[in-house]
C-alpha cells in the first residue's frame, strides 16, 4: 500500500467546485486554476505532473470507477483513442472555449445581454438564475456560467466514458492532458536538438 | 522467463494511472512525453496494464537475458 499524500485528496477540492457552483456561479472563476497550472508546470517544469499527481477530477473518476465499482472496466473502441480523434476533440473544445469568450466579450461591450444559463454538452441550455445571487459586472457573470458550463460538461463525459470504459477513461481524451503532453513533447524536442 | 509490463509509448498520453499504482515504483514519466517502465523492478504483477485507460500496456515474457540488457 502506498503512502497517502496531501495532493490524494485534491478529489475532494474538485467535487466541492462542482457543488458550490450550484450555489454561486461565480465561484465558476476558481476553475482557471485547473487551465493556468498545468499549463504553466508543463510549460516550466516540462512534465505531466499535474495529470500524474494533482489532477482532482482524475482522482475523482478513480474513486467512482474503482472504489465505487461502477465502471465497467473494459478497453475503449480504438477510435476514441486514436491520435486524430484526441487532437480533434482537442481542437472542438478550444473552439467552444473561443466561442464562450466572444459571448462575453459580447455581454462586455453591451452588444448582447447577460444569459443566466449553464449550457451542457454545448446544446442543452438549463436556467440558472438562482445560483446568481451576488451582483456583479454583467460579463464576469457571464463568463462564470460560461466556464461552469464548460467545467459540468467535461464532467459528465468524463463520468459517462468512467461508466462505459476504464475509471480514468477521460484522461485519453482530456483536452488539457493533450494540450500539456503537446508542450511538453515541443520542449523534449527542443531539448534533444540541442 | 519472467513477465514484464511493455507500454505502446506512442499510444501514451502520460496521464501516470500506471504510475501511481505500481506496487515497485518501476514506472515512470520522463519530460511528460510518455510512461517508461525499468525492467529490472517490474515484477510484472499486471496492476498497471489493468489501470492503463487506454489499454496500451501488455504483459510479455522476457529472457533473463533481455531483462539485463535493457
Amino acid at each position: 500500500m502506498k503512502r497517502k499524500h496531501w495532493y490524494d485528496y485534491l478529489w475532494v477540492i474538485s467535487s466541492l467546485y462542482l457543488i458550490l457552483g450550484f450555489f454561486n456561479i461565480l465561484f465558476a472563476w476558481l476553475g482557471l486554476l485547473c487551465f493556468f497550472i498545468p499549463l504553466l508546470i508543463s510549460l516550466f517544469s516540462g512534465t505531466k505532473a499535474y495529470c500524474n499527481r494533482y489532477c482532482g477530477r482524475g482522482q475523482l473518476f478513480g474513486i467512482l470507477g474503482e472504489k465505487l465499482k461502477l465502471s465497467r472496466n473494459k478497453p475503449m473502441p480504438n477510435w476514441l483513442k486514436s491520435h486524430w480523434f484526441r487532437y480533434a476533440f482537442l481542437a472542438f473544445f478550444l473552439v467552444m472555449f473561443g466561442q464562450m469568450l466572444y459571448t462575453t466579450w459580447l455581454v462586455f461591450s453591451g452588444v448582447t445581454d447577460l444569459k443566466q444559463v449553464v449550457t451542457l454538452l454545448w446544446s442543452f441550455r438549463l436556467p440558472w438564475s438562482w445560483a446568481y445571487t451576488t451582483p456583479v459586472a454583467p460579463w464576469v457573470a457571464q463568463f462564470a456560467f460560461g466556464f461552469y458550463s464548460v467545467m459540468l460538461t467535461s464532467t459528465i463525459l468524463g463520468l459517462i466514458l468512467m461508466l462505459l470504459y476504464k475509471p480514468r477513461a477521460w484522461c485519453v481524451v482530456c483536452p488539457m492532458g493533450s494540450m500539456t503532453q503537446l508542450v511538453c513533447k515541443g520542449k523534449c524536442a527542443i531539448k534533444n536538438q540541442k | 522467463m519472467k513477465r514484464k509490463a511493455f507500454i505502446q509509448t506512442k499510444q501514451c498520453v502520460a496521464c501516470g494511472c500506471c504510475m501511481k499504482v505500481c506496487p515497485r515504483s518501476a514506472i515512470t514519466i520522463p519530460n511528460g512525453v510518455s510512461a517508461q517502465v525499468d525492467l529490472q523492478r517490474c515484477v510484472g504483477c499486471g496492476k498497471c496494464a489493468a489501470a492503463c485507460p487506454a489499454s496500451i500496456i501488455e504483459l510479455s515474457e522476457v529472457s533473463n537475458e533481455t531483462q539485463t540488457l535493457v
